[in-house]
C-alpha cells in the first residue's frame, strides 16, 4: 500500500466517530487517497472502548485501564500520521445531529461544537461513513433510578476518562461480556467489588465450543479477567439478579437473588449486599438515527450493510456497532472493509469480490463469535415481573411501570410508539434511547427503533441556519484546509 | 380521532359500534397532530360553522375526560408582523365576529400582557378565547375508552361488502368479517384507498406536515401563538413548501411548533429544508427559542379534498356508505362535530348543520 | 489502598476551585462537572421535573441526559461532558433548569 497525499480535488469523505470502527475506515480510506474528515464527539480519538484519560490528567499509564492498547497505539499513530499528512482532518468534539443529502449529490453533516455545544459546524463531504457505536441498555427494576446505580459503561467511562468512582464499594450487575472488564477495572482502581451478578450462565459457553475454538484470543482474554476477578477477590454469582437498589437519596446497597431456569427468583436466596456503586447493563444497542435520517434502511435495530458495508443509500458506509453490537476486533474489521471500498468506489476502481479476503474472514468469524454471545447473554426472561408498578421506566419523564401496564390494558396500546404517545415515555431529553426496550417489554411487544431525526438535542437558533450558504452568519462551512489539514495541504 | 369521535356518539345515540383500525389506536394523522381545537384560522363559512359547532362538543367532553385528555381552553393569539398585516388581521376577524367567533383585537400592550416573551416591536394581533388543545392520542384513546365500542386494532379492512343491491352489508378483514347495515370510512389520509375498496370515488389526498417538538420548559408560551400568514397557508393550494410559524407551549411542557404543508405524496423522511423554516419561523416569534433545544420532530400526513373541506356525511352511489374523513389539518377539532352529525345521520334525525357543503359525491373524478 | 489517579499513575496539574451553589470544591485540570463532583463525594445534582427525586450520573457517556446540570448560568448540561475551568459556577437544577 503505497500513502498518496490527495489534493484539494480528491473526493471527500466524512467519518462519523471515531471509535474502533471510524478510526479503522479512517486509515484505510486516507491510505488509500481519499480525503478525511473524522468528527466526534469527544476530544480524544478511540470511542467507547479506547476511552482514556483526559489529557490534563497527565496519565502516564492510560493502559493500566484497557487491554489491546497496543491496537489503540497503532490506530492513533496512524492517524497523527495522516493528520500530519494533510490526509485526515479530525474534527474533536463535534457532535453530529444531522446528515443529509444535499441537492448536489453529495452530503452535509452537521454538528455542534464549542462551550455547550451551542456552535454550529458543517462539513460537506462526498460520501458518508457512518461509525456511530452503541449505547448500553438497562433494564429498569425497582430503586434503578437511586444515584449511585450507573450503567457498566458509565461506570466504566468516568473511570477511563475522569479517573473517578463513586464510593469505594460496588456491586457490578446484569448480563454480557462487559461487565468482566468494568468489574476487573474497578477492582484494580481500588474499589471493593463486593459481586459481580450475571443472570445468564456462562457455563452454556463452551457447549458452543466450535465458535469458541476459533478464537483463542478471546479465550485467553476470558482467562485473563477470570484471574483478575480471582485476584481482586470478586465474588461472581451467575444465574443471579438484582432484584432492588435500596437508599433514599442515595444508593445504599441491593438485594440479590439466584434465578431459576424461567428466570424467576428462586425463593429464600435473596440478599442484601452494601454498596455506594451498582454498575448495571443488559447489553447494547446500536445508534441509528443518523443512519434512518438519511433514509438509510434499518435491519432489526441496526443499520443494514452489504458485504462491503455499503448502506442501501448510495453514498453512506456503516460499519461497527451501529450494524448490529459485536465488539471492538469486529467493528475494526468492518471499519477497514468500509473504508477501502468508499475509498475504492469513490476513486472509480470498484472492488472486486474478494478483494480484502483477510479482513473478510476476520469479520465472519467475529460475527458468529457475537452470535455465540447473543444468545448466552440474554435477560432473564422474568425481568418484566419484578418491574413493580411504581418503578419509573422512562427515566426523563418519570413514567411508571404501572402507567405502561394502563396503556396496555386500558387504552388500546399495542407497540411501543402508542404506549409512547399515550404515557409519554420515550419523549423526554435521551428520546427513549434508555427506556424503549424495557417499555416494549412490559408493553408486550417486539422492540423495534423510534424514528428520531435528530441524533442529538440541537438549538433551535442553529437549526434554523442549518445549510445556510457558507459565509452566512451561522453554519459555517468546514472543509479540508482548515484547522489540523491545513498545515499539510502543502505536502502533496 | 374522527374514528373515536364517531364511536362515542354514535354509541351514546343507541347504536352497536366496532371501531376497526388496520394499527393501532391513533396510528395515523391523529398520532402526528398537535391537537389544535381552532376557530381562529378558519374564514366564516361551511368549516367554521363546524369548527363552532366542535368547540362547545369538546368542552363539554372536557368535563367528562377531564384532564386524561390535556384539554386547555388556552385561547389562541394571531400575531401580525407588519401594520399592513394588521388591518387585513383585524378585517378578517370582523368576518368571522359577524359569524360568532370571540376575537378580540389586540394592541401592542395587550399583546405583550398575553405574550410577553413575544418578540419586541409587533404592531399588535387579535385574541381568539374559544381556540383550545387536546393531547391528540389521549383523546381519542379516551373517547374510544368511553364509548364503549368493540376496538379491533391491528385489523386491516381488505374489502367492503355488499348486498346484491349495492347497498353495503359490512366489511370484510384480514382477521375475518364484520357485518354491519352501516359502515362509516374514518380513514383519514388513506380515506381514498377505503372508499375505492366500495367501489366509489374520494380524492383524499396526502398533504405532509412537520412538527418540532422543545425540551420540556416553564410556561413562557400561554396560548397558541401564530402569525397571520398561517391562515393564508391553510387555505392555499400549492403543493410548494409553505410554513408559517405556529407555536404553543404544552401541559407536559415542551414548546410544539408548526406548521409546515407540502404535498409530497407519503415521503416519510425527514426534510432539513422544512425543520429550519419551522424553526425560522419559531425563534422570530419568540427570540428566546433560539437558546431552547429541539428534541425531536415528527411528520404526519393531512388528509386534504380538492375544496380543502371534510367529506360528511352518506355516500348516496353507495347506500350504508357514510363519510367522515378529509380534514385536512383540523380533523382533530373538527371530529366532535363530525362525531355528533354522522350519529345523527345514522340514527335518522336531522342533523345540526346543513351537510350540503360537506357531500361526499361533490367532486368528479378528473378533480382529484 | 490504591487510588484511580495512582493505577493510571497521573500527575495532573494543581487542582483549581470551583463552585457549586456557591459552594466551594476542588477540581483537577481535565476533570468534567460530574468527576469533579463525584471526586467530592458528590452524587446527585438534579431534581426531577415531576416528583423532584434526586439524580445523577447514569450513562456517562452523554445519552441519557439524566446528569443534567446548570454550568455558567447554561442550563440542561451534560455534567458527563462538560469540562471544567476555574472560577466555573454549577448550580445544581430542579425542574426544567429554566428558573421554573
Amino acid at each position: 500500500m503505497t500513502d498518496r497525499c490527495p489534493g484539494r480535488d480528491a473526493p471527500h469523505l466524512a467519518v462519523i466517530g471515531a471509535g474502533p470502527a471510524g478510526l479503522a475506515a479512517a486509515l484505510a480510506a486516507a491510505a488509500r487517497g481519499v480525503r478525511v474528515t473524522l468528527l466526534d464527539a469527544e476530544p480524544e480519538a478511540g470511542g467507547q472502548f479506547y476511552r482514556q484519560p483526559a489529557a490534563a490528567l497527565r496519565a502516564r499509564r492510560p493502559q493500566a485501564l484497557h487491554h489491546q492498547w497496543r491496537t489503540f497505539a497503532r490506530l492513533r499513530h496512524g492517524l497523527a500520521r495522516h493528520i500530519a499528512a494533510g490526509r485526515v482532518r479530525h474534527a474533536r468534539e463535534h457532535h453530529v445531529w444531522f446528515a443529509e443529502r444535499a441537492p448536489d449529490g453529495g452530503f452535509t453533516v452537521h454538528a455542534l461544537t464549542g462551550p455547550g455545544r451551542g456552535d454550529p459546524a458543517e462539513v460537506r463531504a462526498d460520501a458518508v461513513l457512518l461509525a456511530t457505536g452503541g449505547h448500553e441498555t438497562v433494564l429498569p427494576f425497582p430503586g434503578w433510578t437511586l444515584p449511585g446505580v450507573v450503567t457498566a459503561g458509565g461506570a466504566q467511562a468516568m473511570l477511563k476518562a475522569g479517573l473517578v468512582t463513586s464510593g469505594n464499594t460496588a456491586v457490578v450487575a446484569g448480563t454480557g461480556p462487559l461487565l468482566l472488564p468494568v468489574a476487573t477495572g474497578l477492582a484494580a482502581a481500588g474499589v471493593d467489588v463486593r459481586a459481580l451478578v450475571e443472570s445468564a450462565d456462562p457455563g452454556a459457553l463452551p457447549r458452543q465450543a466450535r465458535a469458541l475454538a476459533a478464537q483463542p484470543g478471546k479465550l485467553a482474554e476470558g482467562a485473563l479477567y477470570a484471574g483478575q476477578l480471582l485476584r481482586h477477590r470478586v465474588r461472581v454469582l451467575t444465574r443471579h439478579t438484582v432484584v432492588e437498589a435500596h437508599g433514599t437519596e442515595r444508593l445504599e446497597a441491593v438485594t440479590v437473588a439466584a434465578l431459576d431456569a424461567g428466570g424467576r427468583t428462586r425463593p429464600g436466596t435473596a440478599r442484601r449486599i452494601a454498596c455506594a456503586t451498582l454498575a448495571v447493563g443488559h447489553g447494547m444497542l446500536p445508534h441509528t438515527d443518523l443512519a434512518d435520517a438519511l433514509g438509510c434502511r434499518l435491519a432489526g435495530p441496526a443499520v443494514h450493510a452489504d458485504d462491503e458495508q455499503r448502506t442501501d443509500v448510495p453514498g453512506v458506509w456503516a460499519a461497527g456497532e451501529c450494524t448490529g453490537v459485536g465488539g471492538a476486533a469486529l467493528s475494526l474489521a468492518e471499519g477497514h472493509i468500509a473504508g477501502r471500498s468508499a475509498a475504492a468506489r469513490l476513486l472509480g476502481a470498484p472492488p472486486g469480490p474478494d478483494a480484502w479476503p483477510e479482513a473478510a474472514r476476520t469479520r465472519a468469524r467475529l460475527r458468529a463469535f457475537s452470535a455465540v454471545l447473543d444468545a448466552v447473554y440474554t435477560p432473564p426472561p422474568g425481568w418484566g415481573e419484578r418491574v413493580t408498578d411504581a418503578t419509573v421506566v422512562c427515566r426523563c419523564e418519570e413514567v411508571t411501570a404501572g402507567a405502561i401496564r394502563a396503556s396496555v390494558r386500558e387504552l388500546g396500546a399495542g407497540d411501543v410508539r402508542t404506549v409512547k404517545l399515550l404515557t409519554r415515555a420515550g419523549m423526554g431529553w435521551c428520546q427513549g434511547r434508555m427506556c424503549a426496550p424495557a417499555v416494549a417489554g412490559l408493553a408486550g411487544c417486539a422492540f423495534t427503533p423510534s424514528r428520531r431525526p435528530f441524533a442529538r438535542p440541537v438549538p433551535l437558533g442553529v437549526l434554523a441556519r442549518a445549510g445556510e450558504d457558507a459565509g452566512g452568519d451561522g453554519g459555517r462551512a468546514e472543509d479540508q484546509g482548515e484547522g489540523d489539514g491545513r498545515a499539510a495541504g502543502a505536502g502533496g | 380521532m374522527v374514528g373515536a369521535a364517531c364511536a362515542l356518539y354514535a354509541s351514546r345515540a343507541g347504536l352497536d359500534v366496532i371501531l376497526v383500525d388496520r394499527g393501532p389506536v391513533a396510528g395515523g394523522t391523529t398520532g402526528a397532530g398537535e391537537g389544535n381545537l381552532l376557530v381562529s384560522d378558519k374564514e366564516p363559512g361551511p368549516e367554521l360553522a363546524l369548527a363552532l359547532l366542535s368547540t362547545g362538543l369538546w368542552a363539554g367532553l372536557a368535563e367528562e375526560f377531564g384532564t386524561a385528555v390535556e384539554y386547555e381552553a388556552k385561547g389562541g393569539v394571531v400575531v401580525a408582523s407588519s401594520t399592513g398585516g394588521l388591518t387585513a388581521l383585524e378585517e378578517f376577524a370582523q368576518g368571522q365576529r359577524a359569524a360568532g367567533v370571540l376575537a378580540e383585537p389586540l394592541a401592542p400592550h395587550a399583546l405583550y400582557d398575553l405574550e410577553p416573551h413575544l418578540a419586541p416591536g409587533l404592531p399588535g394581533g387579535v385574541h381568539y378565547p374559544q381556540d383550545s388543545q387536546v393531547m391528540p392520542a389521549l383523546a381519542a384513546a379516551h373517547l374510544i375508552r368511553g364509548s364503549g365500542a368493540r376496538l379491533l386494532t391491528g385489523h386491516t379492512v381488505t374489502a367492503v361488502l355488499r348486498t346484491p343491491g349495492g347497498a353495503v352489508r359490512g366489511v370484510r378483514t384480514d382477521r375475518g368479517d364484520l357485518l354491519a347495515p352501516a359502515v362509516v370510512n374514518a380513514a383519514g389520509t388513506w380515506g381514498g384507498d377505503l372508499a375505492a375498496l366500495a367501489g366509489t370515488h374520494l380524492p383524499v389526498l396526502p398533504r405532509r406536515g412537520f412538527v418540532l417538538v422543545t425540551e420540556p420548559l416553564p410556561r413562557r408560551v400561554r396560548h397558541k401563538v401564530y402569525a397571520a400568514d398561517y391562515v393564508a397557508d391553510v387555505a392555499s393550494d400549492s403543493a410548494a413548501l409553505q410554513t408559517s410559524p405556529v407555536v404553543e407551549g404544552t401541559a407536559a411542557g415542551p414548546v410544539l411548533i408548526g406548521a409546515s404543508r407540502e404535498r409530497v405524496g407519503f415521503d416519510r423522511t425527514y426534510s432539513l429544508p422544512a425543520l429550519r423554516a419551522l424553526a425560522a419561523g419559531a425563534t422570530r416569534l419568540f427570540p428566546f427559542l433560539a437558546d431552547v433545544h429541539a428534541l425531536r420532530a415528527y411528520l404526519g400526513f393531512r388528509p386534504y379534498l380538492p375544496d380543502h373541506l371534510p367529506a360528511i356525511g352518506p355516500d348516496p352511489r353507495v347506500p350504508g356508505l357514510h363519510h367522515a374523513c378529509g380534514h385536512e389539518g383540523a380533523g382533530i377539532g373538527l371530529a366532535t362535530a363530525t362525531g355528533h352529525l354522522i350519529a345523527q345521520v345514522l340514527t335518522g334525525h336531522p342533523p345540526d348543520l346543513d351537510l350540503a357543503p360537506f357531500r361526499p359525491d361533490r367532486f368528479t373524478e378528473e378533480s382529484a | 489502598m490504591r487510588t484511580p489517579l495512582e493505577l493510571a499513575d497521573a500527575r495532573p496539574g494543581p487542582a483549581f476551585t470551583v463552585t457549586l451553589d456557591g459552594r466551594e470544591i476542588e477540581a483537577l485540570p481535565g476533570q468534567t462537572v460530574a468527576a469533579a463532583l463525584w471526586s467530592a463525594g458528590i452524587t446527585s445534582w438534579r431534581g426531577t421535573r415531576g416528583e423532584d427525586r434526586p439524580r445523577g450520573v447514569f450513562c456517562g457517556i452523554g445519552v441519557c441526559f439524566d446528569c443534567l446540570v446548570t454550568l455558567n448560568d447554561r442550563p440542561n448540561q451534560r455534567a458527563c461532558l462538560a469540562p471544567l475551568h476555574p472560577g466555573d459556577a454549577i448550580r445544581t437544577q430542579r425542574g426544567t433548569g429554566h428558573d421554573d
